[in-house]
């Protein structure tokens, strides 16, 4: 046979396994060269049901609009009213989650107070205490009473417009915190009482309560120690909303924090972040069910977070019930952070622009996870205050929009009736019929 | 305030089976500096919780009997003692002050407290001076497993017997033992008595009123093995 006749036979494509991914290969072959799990920042990466799989039907016939531009749309949110004197007043139904000094910079954190103070919202503490720029330049202030108690003081709790117990997280229920060496400098260590440069520790339970009951004690004592002024909040990471929700109410929580598994953090194993708890779409109506058997829906208000990026978003948390939610890794965002004018530097950490996420390292190009004076100098607190401030109104008026467009005056007069879901998991979480028809999987029938 | 019975110029008698615990707490945590109602008396506490909570006035508050939960949490100055037991997280995040319990402590006594002294004539549960943060501990009796875990900074004296896994994941804070130690948790070990040491020791045990002396005590701290997380010590962990 000569060449001209062989047969022509193709060729087989590399084919990449669904099961053995490259990702998942890289992860087999650094944990093998390291010996150890993989730490990182942000939230879960991997596609969880969320809110894109809901939709809001809108107004017709049956129904009608509001005026955009022209007819109110309220958006004011009035948390914290069962016990506390003085409860806190938003403007705006974002608030900016906890997120502490030590994993983000002072300048960071500054921003943060800035771009909410613009916006009538409030932000929040997390764990490491309270600093002078954020409570200088916070005009509502939520102070959070983490496990590890780093930087608690009397003072700074009695400066606080709210309290904030942290049980847990959603990016890693039933986990603690470490912030690496690298990132204790001085003043952190400082506020931490801890030696400079080593890594820190933050315990997952609370070192004097441990149940319910004792939780129940714990609030009376905040409260006696601020003079029954301040709401006190407690944040769980969304596991078993119905029965955390029920038991924060029963040990007299003002407000119920719930963050689900996309919420970010600022160090956790990413075997933690991608595993452990439930997505915030399935977190929030157990929540709400919790609240509404025990006759406390809008009574006890719900912030809801993890993963909200835009004011649909926003629209749909509420429309499922909760009064208000916070925002992490978007704030972040909003401030600088992944910018594409970074990309050089991004590539020389041996990422690119919108996948950075070893926040723990801080090495931040952009200033914001770090505590690297050289670094955090690069970010402008005002300029980055703006920014937020320019986000966080973008959410406000996406949520207007679409409560307008499904004829509610304001936010909170969204319910789960004006939603259908695109998916049978969605329509089964939130609680909602799948699109064009009347189904609720798990009623109805 | 019906139940506040002033007997002299400076002596406040309080009872908590007449009056509520909010107002208690209010007309303690409104005493200024130079108050010179500078001595209360807390009677019938009844095992009350959150009972003289954040007070920042140098005075001098006395329990006259069992106090509940958080007695003298987070204090900031005041002088308190306590004529009975004191329920879990006594003088919990203490910042500055001097409490002193004559009886027994729960679990968590002194948690986290940055400054000041805490005084257990009895014995203290589990957890005492667990994450502390500066403060200084005296326990006459013997205190309970997991005491000083994750200790930051202060001083822990124990002078009866220490429960299982002492000082288990410590930083810096020193702990002094005289009786004997079940177990030493991660990261614990013993250590010589430097004259530092010594020092602080017995300037502790005598503001204690202890008849201790510091030969009698052991002396542990953090081997610092755990500062910086290395897989070859995951199975400390
Ligand atoms: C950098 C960073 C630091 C954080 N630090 C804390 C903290 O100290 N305490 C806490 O309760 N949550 C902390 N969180 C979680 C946030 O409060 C919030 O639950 C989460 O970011 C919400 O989800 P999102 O990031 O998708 O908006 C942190 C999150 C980030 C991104």
């Amino acid at each position: 046979m000569t060449e001209d006749h062989a047969p022509c036979i193709p060729v087989t494509k590399p084919r990449f396994s669904a099961t053995f991914d490259p990702g998942t290969i890289s992860e087999i072959q650094r944990a093998a060269a390291t010996g150890i799990y993989d730490i990182r920042g942000g939230g879960a990466k991997r596609k969880v049901p969320n809110f894109d799989d809901l939709l809001f039907l809108g107004a017709s016939v049956s129904r009608y609009p509001l005026e955009g531009y022209r007819e109110r749309c309220g958006t004011e949110v009035t948390l914290g009213t069962r016990f506390a004197k003085n409860p806190i007043q938003l403007k705006t139904p974002v608030t900016i989650a906890g997120m502490s000094f030590g994993s983000l910079s002072a300048n960071a954190k500054e921003a943060l107070g800035r771009g909410a103070t613009i916006m009538g919202t409030s932000t929040t503490t997390g764990d490491g205490g309270m600093t002078p720029e954020e409570r200088g330049h916070s005009q509502t202030l939520i102070y959070q009473y983490l496990p590890s108690r780093y930087g608690m003081n009397l003072a700074d709790l009695r400066r606080a417009d709210a309290i904030e117990i942290v049980v847990g997280q959603g990016a890693k229920p039933g986990g603690g915190g470490m912030l690496l060496g690298q990132k204790i400098t001085a003043r952190v260590a400082q506020m931490r009482n801890l030696p400079e440069g080593i890594d820190q520790r933050s315990a997952c339970r609370h070192p004097d309560w441990t149940g319910p009951d004792d939780l129940e004690i714990k609030i009376l004592e905040l409260r006696e120690l601020t003079g029954w002024e301040k709401p006190i909040y407690v944040k769980i990471g969304a596991s078993r909303p119905y029965y955390d929700v029920a038991l924060a109410v029963k040990a007299g929580a003002d407000v119920v924090v719930l963050d689900g598994m996309q919420g970010g953090t600022a160090a956790t194993q990413d075997v933690f972040i991608e595993h452990v708890g439930i997505p915030l779409l399935a977190a929030i109506r157990p929540a709400v069910q919790s609240l509404q058997d025990m006759g406390m829906h809008r009574k006890v208000q719900l912030i809801v977070s993890g993963g909200i990026r835009s004011g649909a978003d926003v629209a749909k948390a509420l429309a499922l019930g909760a009064d208000a939610v916070a925002i992490g890794t978007a704030a972040l965002i909003a401030l600088g952070d992944n910018a594409p004018e970074l990309e050089a530097e991004y590539n020389r950490l041996g990422t690119t622009a919108g996948a950075y996420d070893d926040w723990h390292e801080g090495r931040d190009p952009a200033g914001i996870t770090t505590q690297d004076p050289t670094l955090s100098a690069r970010l402008d607190p005002v300029k980055a205050g703006r920014r937020l401030a320019n986000y966080l109104a973008v959410l406000t008026l996406e949520a207007q929009t679409i409560a307008r467009a499904c004829g509610k005056s304001h936010v909170h007069n969204l319910e789960p009736e004006d939603l259908v879901a695109l998916t049978m998991e969605a329509a089964a979480m939130a609680q909602v019929p799948l699109a064009g028809t009347n189904w609720i999987p798990g009623r109805n029938i | 305030m019906s139940a506040v019975h002033k007997t002299t110029e400076d002596a406040v008698i309080f009872d908590l089976a007449a009056e509520e615990l909010r107002s208690l707490n209010a007309a303690l945590q409104a005493l200024g500096g130079k108050t010179n109602r500078t001595a209360w008396t807390i009677v019938n506490p009844r095992g009350a919780h959150a009972i003289a909570v954040g007070v920042t006035a140098p005075v001098a508050i006395t329990i006259e009997g069992h106090a509940g939960y958080y007695c003298a949490g987070m204090n900031d100055g005041a002088f308190v003692t306590i004529n009975g037991n004191a329920g879990t997280g006594l003088a919990e995040n203490m910042m500055s002050g001097t409490v002193h319990v004559k009886g027994d402590a729960s679990q968590s006594a002194g948690a986290t407290a940055h400054g000041g002294l805490l005084i257990i004539d009895g014995n203290a549960a589990a957890r005492c001076g667990i994450s502390m943060k500066g403060v200084d501990i005296v326990v006459k009796g013997n205190a309970g497993h997991m005491s000083a875990f994750m200790a930051q900074s202060g001083n822990l004296v124990i002078c009866g017997d220490a429960g299982e896994a002492l000082g288990d994941s410590l930083y810096e804070a020193r702990l002094f033992v005289k009786g004997a130690v079940k177990s030493l948790g991660a990261d614990c070990e013993g250590k010589e008595m430097t004259a530092e040491d010594k020092e602080i020791l017995s300037a502790l045990l005598q503001k204690a009123g202890c008849h201790e002396t510091p030969e009698e005590f052991t002396r542990y701290g953090s081997a610092r093995t755990l500062y910086h997380f290395h897989v070859d010590n995951a199975g400390a962990y």
